[in-house]
């Protein structure tokens, strides 16, 4: 893919922010591109074409349960990862009122889950954010000590998505039942990446986002365990089974199945690939550069993920020197989200701010090869001394 | 998302570095909010005769204190106080209405190094 392209001033491009986003693969693109104008039916309409698209989006289901090991009934398609989340804890929330008022999360959540969770608060419910460990992983006795008689739900996250770090999901999800409590897992970084047995791991409810797996943005499911109740987020029609009204986007959807398809297929040899790639990358900037660490469990983490902060250094400044060397890759400090304080992440994982500030993300993909990392590791210790040298502090 | 002339004095800052024995010098901001500028100056008749600065943090971080430099090198010490945020953020041609704040302090910076001065050289410090 991007992985030889130059571009005209000569200089190498390497994409490194597959976290944030990954492209469409041709083999995807090619399955969507049908169902745009030629078999653009209605899956709801009893006629021919509604037909064509209904069967499209039932084999898209089907590929889609058969990543996580679901059935396909237990698919709900929504419009991303945001959004099935928002279905799986708003409407457990509600669904199960009666029941009781309490939800536990994690304080390292992505904004999807956690600005949920603050809105329920603010609904009346209780929510509590369970701290975690200087990797950012969560210790699942803090899961169990922390339900009560009102707990309706726990929801934890999988690959952790800004510093890679893989949760305790399935020994959660044993306390979880243990407990009657409903169970859901946010697996947008991991899905496709590393497997995933729903049944294995006594998830009730599980988010994928399609865009970060090689399919098309504006995609995603929600496994929703069979016999799980939910209330609907969105109404209108009886679409996925009155759980999420709106004519089903029947591209996306048949891109993600296909993503999802191809994923499964080539998991075991491509994590492998990643690992490698992705230990290069981490050996290769901690032995060349002094005072650099790596945030994130590390070896509990997800294949393509690496995290790491320059001490004495500002992290967008880091990336716009990367930038300019072809090399895109994201960062934790809070002058590139636009807020004041850095990552709540880094922070909950008590990383000091200066140290959250000089966090660097590079999150690997099918793109990139040996050599977009021999590149990386060339290029980043002269942008880092000379930034260093500026820099107020050592 | 930046300027040409913002990643000019980023690429390129100038005046990077701190004045031995500096007669002033100011530092802003603290490594929560992820910005922190340090200017130091010598001052010869009542002129900034040479300026430095070191900066942890962003591309508008560095760059405004590359041009506050740039600004006020040469000039009086009450000409020096005038220079405002506002004017080093216009004399880069803008800066992205996020970045105004906490990544626009180098004035700042200098004027705490204009006062320290003062404060050290009470007889001539009216020039
Ligand atoms: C862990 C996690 N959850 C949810 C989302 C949101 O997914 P989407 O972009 O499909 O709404 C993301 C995307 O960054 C994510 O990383
Ligand atoms: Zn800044």
């Amino acid at each position: 893919m991007t992985s030889d392209s130059e571009n005209k001033a000569g200089v190498r491009r390497v994409y490194l922010d597959h976290s944030a986003t990954t492209p469409v693969r041709a083999e995807v693109m090619g399955a969507m591109m049908p169902y745009f104008a030629g078999q653009f039916g209605n899956p709801s309409s009893i006629h021919r074409w509604g037909r064509e698209a209904r069967a499209a989006v039932e084999d898209a289901r089907a590929k889609v349960a058969s990543l996580i090991g679901a059935a396909p009934q237990e698919i709900i398609f929504t419009s991303g990862g945001t959004e099935a989340d928002n279905l799986a804890i708003r409407g457990t929330a509600w669904h199960k009122r009666s029941k009781g008022n309490h939800l536990i999360t994690s304080s390292v959540e992505h904004h999807a889950v956690l600005h949920t969770c603050e809105t329920l608060e603010k609904e009346g419910f209780k929510v509590t954010y369970l701290p975690v460990d200087k990797y950012g992983m969560i210790d699942p006795e803090d899961v169990e000590k922390a339900i009560t008689d009102e707990t309706i739900l726990i929801t934890i996250m999988h690959g952790q998505n800004e510093v890679g770090t893989i949760e305790p999901v399935r020994e959660i999800g044993q306390i979880a039942r243990r407990h009657g409590v409903t169970f859901h897992v946010d697996a947008v970084q991991s899905a496709g990446k590393i497997p995933i047995d729903v049944s294995d791991m006594n998830i009730d409810l599980l988010t994928m986002s399609s865009h970060k797996m090689y399919g098309p943005k504006g995609v995603g499911a929600l496994y929703v365990r069979k016999g799980v109740r939910l209330s609907p987020q969105a109404t209108g029609g009886s679409h996925e089974r009155g759980l999420r009204a709106g004519t089903e986007n029947v591209p996306g959807i048949v891109g993600f199945g296909e993503a999802c398809r191809l994923a499964k297929e080539e998991m075991p040899e491509e994590s492998l690939r990643l690992t490698r790639l992705r230990d290069r990358l981490i050996g290769g900037i901690l032995d060349s550069i002094p005072d650099t660490v790596l945030n994130g469990h590390p070896t509990i983490r997800l294949p393509h993920h690496v995290n790491i902060s320059f001490k004495f250094i500002e992290g967008e400044s880091i990336l716009l020197n990367l930038d300019l060397m072809g090399i895109g890759a994201s960062s934790g400090s809070a002058c590139t989200s636009g807020s004041l304080e850095p990552s709540h992440v880094l922070l909950a994982m008590g990383l000091p701010h200066e140290l959250a500030h000089g966090s660097v993300r590079m999150t690997l993909g099918k793109g990139n090869s040996e050599e977009d990392i021999d590149y990386v590791i060339s290029v980043l210790p002269p942008i880092v001394s000379k930034l260093r040298d500026m820099s107020v502090f050592r | 998302m930046y300027n040409d002339k913002v990643m000019d004095h980023f690429m390129n800052p100038r005046n990077v570095g701190e004045i031995q024995d500096a007669d002033g010098a100011g530092q802003v901001g603290n490594p929560v909010c992820g910005d922190v500028m340090r200017i130091t100056i010598r001052v010869e008749d009542g002129k900034i005769a040479d300026i430095k600065f070191r900066t942890f943090g962003c591309g508008a971080a560095i760059a405004t204190s590359s041009m506050v430099t740039e600004l006020v090198k040469g000039l009086t010490l009450d000409e020096a106080m005038e220079v405002s945020n506002k004017a080093v953020a216009e004399a880069l041609g803008g800066l992205p209405a996020q970045k105004m704040h906490c990544s626009n302090l180098a004035a700042d910076a200098l004027h705490k190094a204009i006062e320290d001065y003062r404060a050290k050289h009470p007889a001539n410090s009216g020039a």
